[in-house]
């Protein structure tokens, strides 16, 4: 089953025919995604050609490329200065779910697109993320899909590279999917959406929860675990030796005052009976252990 | 990024909120002007990116340009937590009848914002929010509706102004979101705002944080940045487009993704327990789908930070290859020469991990250790840091 991202994902890409789309559209098709079209309005009616024989129709709308396609995916490599007329395009098109990889984008936009598809129904993931995975089934986003394998991990991480790690040094038992949330101070789908997205899941056994320094998502998430969680989880937080009011590459991470340490997320976090990990292999083996 | 009280000043006049004259000194002779400039009662406030600046001495009311001269001679290069003063502000001084408080700001998890006020100011925020939380109202603002008069009125009414003061504070709300809104800020807050004696409301003090990531759309926010308060190998880094934090620690560390790099820090410093309590020197982040030569810079920022004595390169390649990581050190090491005195502990995992491995071995170069695993690794720089 597993969550938001399955085989039968139609993916669309924004954003396709620049650089970085082009990249890695080529490497989601290699990782088995079903891509059925991109958008650009200036080459709309053309086709792209990826190795392996595949050829990308390129639409004008994303409504376009829905009507002809059906696609219920989009995953976005816009700029920062577009990201957000992309995005409602996409919420204006019905599009259910949105991966937005972009980083730099201004918060102000997050909340203004992210209130606007919250009110009509579009799941957004993102901003600045390297989107989801379901090994063997589809992979949205800028995961490299060769290091991980399918399983009964569900994995949840704002941090790109920390998600990359995990999912190498569990390889052997493998993930539902995983998600890579985002590291801004507003994301689209939080700690807690995939958390009760994976408790439902009968598909995934354990579920590892990666979260870092900067406001109080893992604090809120430890209250769910404690309350609506029965799938043991394990989890890890990074940031002990970040200063406060330093920003460290994540907009989000960031210490102001007490508020928002890696100390305080631990206790939360362990306090609900989440195993706690110093480092992410520790984190590997508790996961190890409890699966063994 | 945060302002100046007297950047935030500035940024508030040019959005029409009231504010007093205010003039920038850095010396007790340019201070002595601006209070001749302002005349009668002036306030000498030093200009500090922290709070608690009245308690520490560095807020005076003064009556003359002798005076604040003075005051301007004690306040300069006092230390406020940490914080050296290098400016102070002369601002013209208010008769205040009454004080208030008003901010609003990014919920982050509520996902919209939060705009906060109060009729009784003169506190701490913290310490109202704590003590008498009913005296602080806190309203949402939904992001893309914002704050008009009406919602400006609504909060002054939640925060029990009473009826004759609504308007006036309302409109002074509905400004202070225009600077919220236009400059793209994540925070504005306003302690205090005051009613004067002549029954004029003015924002007397000002904390703005901008959102970075909004610069593109600002080109005039380049100029607030405060060059002078910047750490020398932070400028240099930041010259080469490099995310680079300088710490207090001895292990330097380079690798790629925020979270990746956060964790590196945490598990040198655990590791370091071992070892005396060795620390990492800094926060280092090049990226996905670095280059040799972001690498190579990477390394020479961190080379000539004199506090560091090991490296730890730490890299998974997702994205990056290894290889570009393994032809980065090499190029970096060879271009350094015998500038590079420093031994470096080598982790790589991921993305063509056995080529990079094998260019490292290939070169065979004698500062550099290839080390499995994050954890043996990170124990190995300590070690090396001792």
């Amino acid at each position: 089953m597993a969550i938001f991202l399955t085989k039968q994902s139609k993916v669309i890409v924004q954003g396709m025919t620049g650089s970085e789309g082009m990249k890695h559209t080529q490497r989601m098709l290699a990782s088995g995604t079903n891509i059925v079209g991109g958008v650009n309005p200036r080459k709309a009616g053309t086709e792209v050609e990826f190795p392996g024989d595949v050829t990308v129709p390129v639409f004008g709308t994303v409504a376009e490329a829905m009507a002809a396609t059906g696609a219920d995916v989009s995953v976005l490599f816009v700029p920062p200065a577009f990201t957000k007329s992309a995005v409602m395009e996409a919420v204006d098109a019905g599009m259910p779910l949105a991966v937005i990889i972009t980083e730099g984008v201004p918060v102000a936009d997050t909340a203004e697109f992210f209130t606007y598809a919250q009110a009509k129904g579009t799941r957004l993931i993102g901003p600045n993320c390297p989107g989801l995975i379901t090994p063997g089934e589809s992979n949205v986003g800028i995961t490299p899909a060769s290091i991980t394998g399918p399983g009964r991990i569900g994995l949840v991480s704002k941090s790109g590279t920390l998600t990359y790690q995990m999912l190498f040094e569990l390889r052997e038992i493998g993930f539902s999917t995983a998600v890579g949330i985002g590291g801004d101070p507003i994301v689209g789908t939080t700690h807690i959406d995939c958390l009760e997205a994976f408790q439902n899941d009968p598909d995934t056994d354990a579920i590892v929860m990666i979260g870092e320094i900067g406001g109080d998502a893992e604090e809120r998430a430890a209250a769910y675990i404690k309350d609506h969680v029965t799938k043991p989880v394990v989890g890890y937080v990074a940031g002990f030796e970040a200063p406060e009011g330093k920003t460290m590459g994540h907009a989000g991470a960031i210490v102001s005052g007490s508020a928002g340490t890696a100390q305080a997320k631990k206790e939360a976090l362990e306090a609900a009976g989440v195993k706690v990990g110093k480092t992410p292999s520790e984190t590997a083996s508790l996961m190890r252990e409890i699966l063994s | 990024m945060d302002l100046y009280e007297y950047q935030a000043r500035d940024v508030f006049e040019k959005h029409g909120v009231p504010v007093l004259p205010g003039i920038v000194a850095t010396t007790p002779a340019e201070a002595r002007a601006a209070a001749e400039e302002l005349g009668g009662t002036v306030v000498v406030k030093a200009q500090v990116k922290t709070g608690g600046r009245g308690k520490a001495g560095g807020v005076k009311v003064v009556h003359s340009p002798e005076e604040a001269e003075a005051a301007a001679e004690a306040i300069l290069g006092m230390d406020i937590k940490g914080h050296t003063v290098h400016r102070v502000m002369i601002a013209a001084g208010a008769r205040i009848a009454q004080e208030f408080y008003f901010s609003v700001l990014l919920d982050r998890a509520e996902r919209r914002y939060l705009a906060m006020c109060s009729y009784e100011g003169g506190m701490e925020i913290e310490e109202l929010a704590v003590e008498r939380p009913e005296a602080l109202a806190r309203v949402a603002v939904d992001p893309i509706e914002g704050i008009d008069k009406a919602k400006a009125l609504e909060i002054v009414a939640e925060a029990r102004f009473p009826e004759h003061l609504h308007h006036k504070v309302a409109d002074v709300i509905v400004r202070l979101w225009h600077v919220y809104r236009n400059e793209d800020a994540t925070l504005v807050e306003v302690n205090p705002l005051v009613l004067t004696d002549d029954h004029e409301v003015i924002a007397l003090d000002g904390k703005v944080t901008l959102d970075e990531n909004a610069d593109f759309r600002h080109e005039d926010h380049a100029a607030l940045v405060d060059k002078s308060a910047e750490n020398p190998l932070e400028a240099k880094a930041k010259h080469m487009n490099l995310n680079y934090v300088k710490l207090d620690g001895s292990v330097g560390i380079i690798g790629n993704g925020a979270g990746l790099v956060m964790s590196t820090l945490d598990v040198v410093a655990y590791a370091g327990e071992r070892f005396g309590g060795v620390k990492p020197a800094n926060f280092l982040d090049i990226g996905g789908g670095a280059s040799a030569e972001v690498m190579a810079n990477g390394l020479d920022v961190i080379l000539h930070d004199e506090q560091v004595r090991s490296v730890f390169v730490n890299v998974f390649g997702g994205i990056t290859s290894c290889v570009a990581v393994a032809d980065g050190i090499v190029g970096a090491l060879e271009t350094l020469g015998d500038e590079a005195t420093k031994p470096l502990v080598v982790r790589l995992d991921g993305n063509a991990v056995e080529e990079g491995r094998a260019i490292l071995a290939h070169a065979n170069h004698p500062l550099v250790t290839i080390v499995e695993t994050m954890d043996d690794a990170a124990a190995k720089a300590a070690e090396l840091a001792a």
